[in-house]
């Protein structure tokens, strides 16, 4: 084994971890829900950028260059987040790239695939190369950003948009996200451009016609209020023309942010018949509900709505199960100004980079969540899918993790937020659980990490 | 009394004591109302802005001749001659009105949820005057004044049918919430496509059948079709509609004696209701405009003399 004479760059001392150790796989094992998960003390060692070993603390007794102790901050794998709105270029008002991934480092996020919904659209290289190299120029060093090509010029659904040109140009995936194609045949003809590419389209499930209103669940809340609202149905009618035009195309799927029960049973079914489909949902999804937006907030205001708490309830076992194979934030930064308006006015979008470790880690710790479902779908799950660098802390995976202080608490206000757009209905409410340092390819990319490198 | 609450968003915010306190305060000015000299000096040097981002002829005259008759000054501010449609937003708005420092804004706005959203930023007393699909409580009030005229303040066993448009409806939201605050029961009627969901967790009774509905009733209350329903393909026609859901003269044999008519107005005739029976005996349609300036007399007297130490001195009974 080289191990011994390679040079560590890296050692991080008596972190927590939660999860399997390759030497010993029964130590940590993900216990099933409701109950928290046992942790043993472990070391990360790092060369060159790549894990060399995931041991029992103190096991191994090779020094490094940079030498920092964990204290039994929690030990985790970076995050992917394969649905983001970075808003760069055209409405840097609400977030640009650099402060994007600025609420990505913080919140504990290596990868991002950042959304085509800017302006113009990201559908022509010139604008996936400008995005790129805002990343590049921003945050040299991570979290990376893979933007997703629209699937329509210009998101209108009427015309394919040049998916060999936006491949080229470095998109790592093709959707209309926001703007859901009405016409089932033009979309058909999309995914099957879109297989030759061997890329895979994302689809944000929601017939618009039967969803005439976004941003409010129709249900008991809407009812009250008197609120125009939209039903479930219209996300579930919508999943069932994707995995059935999957099936029949025996092309790959991927639905974005799924939100109710009916979505769950329809993607369950798919998947029994060997549909080549995966789901992700986001941690608001997984914590609120409707009532939300009981005050009015348009905080809460966001597509596909806040459901009910059966959806709750199905949505974490469907994730604990792996019929949703993973979570992802829908990262929707807007301004102040822009949603303190009439409910109905408002536009839809939570801003969630900076939650979502903190209220997902929540869930883990409460024993609702399996913390191997968690590591799943925060890192392999989306890694696999759209073909991202992972780390599984096995030799030579890219030294991406988080020292996450889980007792930390912290007030979600302007001042602790990195994102521009502070629009989340959390605003106020206290969390916990934090990042205390993180790690790009053994790189510290915050300035608070422990200065005992 | 003292009045404790600052702004009527909703008749939800109430006790059946404070409904019963509001309802005796408008019968006093009812009387007032009566008088060859209708003006009193209740109110006089207060000032209350009536905002209306929406279109409306009855309610805003209604808050007019009331704040008026209590000596209020009363400054109309409509959606098509403010600053709103240059696209200024309802905040800003809110702000530059607060900063003239009116003792009171009455607000109608197609935003559900716009009343609290000025009263969640305002110093000033905030009266809804019609947010939206969500709530109208001097409407829901003046009817419940029209009722208690009628029912001797008795309300225990009465049943009131609600027919029409419920989905699209203010009125009928906050109708039933204080018809059952005040001991009635409510039914429902209208076609399925305008009706609201998750009735269940709604305290009605809901009838798809106009007919049965009408059973025994003591009170119908006809909801005004927007035409625009029917573009919208909620209904195929409205012929078909005034046939199925317009309420008749044989409606009302199967009603309870005495069954009265209610509308807030404006009246489709032919639509929603027939035309003779909207002008028939029962029809309580014009006693409902007059207790409309009553009631919002005795709205506008309590929220803005709620901080007032001499409020009980003005003669209105406590």
């Amino acid at each position: 084994m080289p191990e011994k004479q390679k040079k560590l760059d890296l050692a991080v001392r008596g972190a927590l971890w939660f999860g399997p150790l390759k030497a010993d796989s029964k130590g940590g094992k993900a216990k099933k829900g409701g109950q928290p998960p046992k942790g043993q003390l472990v070391d990360v060692l790092v060369a060159r950028g790549k894990i060399v070993a995931l041991t029992p603390a103190g096991s191994l007794d090779l020094r490094a260059t940079h030498e920092v102790e964990a204290h039994g901050l929690v030990l985790l794998p970076s995050l992917t987040d394969v649905h983001v709105h970075f808003r760069e270029p055209g409405q840097e008002y609400k977030e640009d790239i650099a402060s994007g991934l600025s609420a990505a480092a913080h919140g504990g996020f290596a990868n991002l695939m950042c959304m085509a919904n800017t302006k113009p659209v990201n559908d022509n290289a010139s604008v996936t190369e400008f995005m790129l190299e805002q990343a590049r120029k921003s945050w040299p060093q991570g979290p990376r950003l893979f933007p997703i090509g629209a699937l329509t010029k210009g998101l209108k659904g009427e015309e394919l948009a040049p998916m060999a040109e936006l491949k080229a140009a470095g998109c790592q995936a093709f959707s209309n996200d926001g703007r859901p194609v009405a016409n089932t045949e033009l979309f058909r003809r999309a995914v099957e451009y879109a297989q030759d590419l061997s890329r895979i389209v994302i689809d944000h499930c929601e017939d618009p016609f039967l969803a005439p209103a976004a941003g409010m669940n129709e249900g008991v809340v809407s009812s009250r209020l008197g609120l125009p609202a939209q039903p479930d149905v219209a996300e579930a009618i919508q999943v069932a023309r994707d995995v059935l035009l999957a099936e029949y195309l025996h092309a790959p799927m991927h639905l974005a942010h799924i939100s109710c029960e009916k979505s769950v049973a329809l993607i369950r079914f798919a998947k029994a018949r060997g549909v080549d489909v995966t789901a992700e949902t986001c941690p608001h999804y997984l914590t609120l509900t409707e009532d939300e937006a009981g005050g009015f907030s348009a905080l809460a205001k966001v597509s596909p709505p806040l459901r009910a708490r059966e959806d709750v309830e199905a949505l974490l076992a469907a994730l604990a199960d792996g019929t949703i194979d993973m979570l992802a934030t829908d990262h929707a930064p807007h301004a102040a100004h822009e949603k303190e308006v009439e409910f109905d006015e408002a536009p839809c979008g939570i801003s969630g980079l900076d939650t979502a470790l903190a209220t997902t880690w929540e869930l883990v710790r409460s024993g609702r969540l399996p913390f191997g479902a968690f590591l799943r779908a925060w890192t392999t799950a989306p890694c696999k899918r759209f073909g991202l660098p992972v780390n599984a802390f096995n030799p030579g995976d890219s030294a991406d993790f988080v020292l996450f202080d889980q007792d930390e608490s912290w007030t979600v206000d302007a001042e602790t937020m990195h994102s521009k757009s502070k629009n989340t209905p959390l605003l106020g409410r206290t969390l916990r659980g934090r990042v205390a340092a993180h790690f790009l390819a053994g790189k510290s990319v915050l300035g608070t990490a422990p200065a005992g490198a | 009394m003292q009045w404790k609450h600052k702004d009527l968003l909703d008749v939800s915010q109430l006790s059946v004591d404070e409904v019963r306190h509001i309802l005796a305060t408008a019968a006093y000015f009812r009387e007032i109302n009566s008088r060859p000299v209708k003006k009193v000096p209740t109110l006089k040097g207060r000032s209350v802005v009536l905002f209306f981002a929406e279109p409306s002829t009855r309610t805003k005259t209604s808050f007019d001749m009331a704040g008026k008759r209590l000596s209020a000054d009363t400054f109309a501010l409509a959606k098509s001659g403010s600053s709103l449609v240059k696209g200024e937003t309802l905040k800003d708005t809110a702000l530059t009105l607060q900063a003239m420092n009116p003792d009171g804004i009455v607000i109608r706005h197609s935003s559900s949820g716009a009343a609290q959203f000025l009263a969640e930023r305002l110093e000033c007393s905030i009266i809804n005057a019609g947010d939206g699909r969500h709530a109208h409580p001097t409407q829901a009030l003046l009817d419940a004044l029209t009722f208690s005229r009628r029912w001797n303040g008795d309300f225990a066993g009465k049943t009131v049918l609600i027919l029409g448009d419920i989905a699209h409806s203010r009125v009928a939201r906050s109708n039933v919430i204080l018809l059952n605050l005040l001991g009635a029961k409510v039914r429902l009627c209208g076609p399925r496509t305008l009706m609201p969901p998750r009735l269940d967790t709604w305290p009605v009774e809901v009838f798809s059948d106009l007919g049965k509905a009408c059973l025994g009733v003591d009170a119908v209350m006809c909801l005004r079709l927007q035409l625009e329903r029917q573009q919208a393909g909620l209904l195929p026609e409205l012929r078909e509609y005034a046939r199925t859901f317009g309420l008749g003269a044989r409606h009302m044999r199967d009603a309870a004696p005495g069954c009265c008519i209610l509308h807030p107005g404006p009246i489709n005739r032919g639509v929603e209701i027939d035309s003779a029976l909207a002008d028939s005996a029962g029809s309580l349609i014009l006693e409902q405009v007059e207790n409309g300036v009553a009631v919002r007399m005795a709205l506008l007297f309590l929220y803005l003399t709620r901080k007032s130490p001499d409020a009980s001195q003005s003669g209105i009974p406590e």
